[in-house]
């Protein structure tokens, strides 16, 4: 279970005026459940992702995991009590091997079999990508995979992933469904997918509307979705009317 | 051999005692123990301290070991060894040096290495240097790598100082003929008060000759390291050089490559980049269960390795 309680964030902007990030937010996420996230660019979905990891700290209210209050909590001490999170934007590091960024991710070291068979579920021809290092010579489409197994390869309860359906290709996608599926089924957890994808919310079992720092709509996704689809052309976002 | 050699011997070659093939051991200045093998002689030089290393020509596979141990403090230990490599072998030499000091008095070691490295032969070169030791006295170790590589052939260097090293000034100077290839990846760690200079010179003087000279270093604490790259493209050639550091705490790193193209078909790269351990390295490592020190460690590691 996870609980967010009058969760709101702001910053400074250059003109030393604060601006509302996330306003007020009240969450409660039951165990096993598939929870899509949505919204425009710059609503504050991965803000309030980043607040779930303890990224960012909130200005205001609380998070409440399995019980424990770690508003507080560090980020490491978050991933111990099993929370992961998939990053939006993979980081580099240079002369770190694939296999050791898996093996970190699981808590033990891997064997090939082991690492393989996290990365062949995101799709990737996995013995020729383990002993890669996870510098410039991936393609962005190869990083955001490799990261998305990162977390696959984590045993937590609570997992995260931001926008994970960039750089994923057709086929790669039913299998990231799946991958979903499977994390829930696994420990009867909880996954959260910050997204834009039309069908990552069609198989979601609940979408949140974030706008603007706000939650504005909450439901099941069939009641959430005709509403977000409707109307939405070039110049339309979510049906409001961009002016260029 | 002492527990503190036995263990510099690990560090610097990775094994526990005398290996099978083809040998030289200097522990305190002096040449101790060497063997040769079927294709490898290794000969004391009369004039001056130091041996050759011949290869007979088409010799595959031998592996050559020829480290360096100081336990003696206070010592100032110079040699020269002159490697002659025959056309078409194919050899791996294990060098390395390490100082255990635990005296008061500076101990230092200047190994001036030449390499002949014959038509079409290939050579991996691996060297690492190593100190340790309670002792104040500092533990100092600059070689002098002089290359000269014939047409066709290829060396690899691998070089790493891994630690307690207080003191370094290395020199790699390479003439490289047709068809030949130089590709060295250095990797220095430096820590406390230590200076570690680093000076490549390279001629690419062959018709499709390469070099690659790749640095990765990273200073700790009150460190100084200097990195300086000179190649220059005498012929149609290939040049790469890439210096790439994590600077940490109140550390200093100064990269200053240099490539001349005196050829209108010289190709020459230069990379240089410093930069602080990146806030979302840590970020993610600590998303996966370590703490921040856990996490710089890691990253520390992995870039040098």
């Amino acid at each position: 279970m996870l609980e967010i309680k009058n969760l709101s964030f702001q910053v400074e902007n250059d003109t030393t005026e604060e601006k509302e990030i996330l306003d007020n937010i009240n969450l409660s996420i039951s165990s096993g459940s598939f929870v899509a996230i949505t919204g425009p660019n710059g609503s504050g979905k991965s803000t309030l992702a980043k607040m779930i990891m303890g990224i960012e700290k909130p200005t205001e209210g609380q998070i409440i995991f399995e019980g424990k209050d770690i508003t507080n909590a560090s980020i490491d001490e978050r991933a111990k009590a099993g929370i992961g999170f998939s990053f939006q934007q993979p980081v580099h590091f240079k002369g770190m091997k694939v296999i050791d960024l898996l093996s970190l991710a699981a808590g033990h070291k891997l064997g090939v079999e082991e690492a393989c068979s996290f990365l062949s579920q995101v799709g990737l021809c996995a013995i020729n990508y383990i002993y890669r290092e996870l510098d410039n010579s991936l393609s962005g489409g190869e990083l955001k995979r490799i990261e998305i197994a990162m977390l696959v390869a984590r045993n937590v309860n609570l997992y995260i992933f931001d926008e994970p359906e960039a750089g994923i290709d057709l086929w790669s996608f039913q299998n990231l469904i799946q991958v979903f599926k499977n994390l829930i089924a696994k420990n009867n957890g909880i996954v959260i997918v910050i997204s834009h994808q039309e069908r990552i919310l069609e198989i979601a079992d609940r979408v949140i509307v974030i706008e603007e720092g706000r939650i504005v709509q909450d439901g099941r996704s069939e009641e959430i979705i005709p509403h977000l689809m409707f109307g939405i052309d070039s110049c339309h976002f979510y049906g409001r009317r961009v002016n260029f | 051999m002492k527990t503190e050699l036995k263990q510099i011997l690990k560090q610097v070659s990775g094994i526990d005692d005398i290996p099978s093939g083809a040998y030289n051991f200097r522990i305190n200045g002096i040449s101790e123990l060497h063997n040769n093998s079927e294709n490898t002689e290794i000969v004391k030089k009369l004039d001056r301290s130091g041996i050759d290393v011949v290869v007979k020509a088409n010799t595959k596979g031998e592996l050559i070991h020829i480290p360096t141990l100081i336990d003696e403090s206070g010592l100032d230990d110079l040699v020269y060894n002159d490697f002659f490599i025959g056309e078409n072998s194919e050899v791996h030499i294990l060098a390395g040096c390490g100082i255990h000091n635990d005296g008061l008095h500076a101990t230092q070691h200047s190994g001036i290495h030449t390499f002949y490295v014959g038509k079409n032969a290939k050579v991996k070169y691996e060297e690492k240097h190593y100190g340790q030791g309670v002792g104040t006295g500092n533990k100092i170790i600059s070689p002098q790598t002089i290359i000269h590589l014939a047409e066709g052939s290829t060396l690899e260097i691998d070089s790493a100082q891994i630690e307690g090293v207080d003191f370094t000034k290395r020199l790699t100077k390479a003439t490289i003929g047709d068809n030949a290839s130089l590709i060295t990846k250095e990797v220095i760690l430096t820590t406390g008060n230590q200076t570690a200079y680093t000076d490549f010179r390279i001629d690419l003087d062959g018709e499709n000759s390469s070099a690659s000279i790749v640095s990765r270093s990273v200073a700790k604490g009150q460190s100084k390291q200097f990195f300086y790259s000179v190649i220059n493209g005498n012929n149609k050639c290939q040049g790469h050089s890439a210096c790439d550091a994590i600077i940490m705490d109140y550390a200093t790193v100064k990269a200053v490559p240099d490539v001349t193209a005196n050829h209108v078909d010289a190709q020459l790269i230069h990379e240089a980049a410093i930069g602080k351990i990146a806030g979302e390295q840590i970020i993610k490592l600590m998303s996966l269960g370590l703490n921040y020190e856990e996490a710089e460690q890691e990253i520390v590691a992995a870039f040098l390795r």
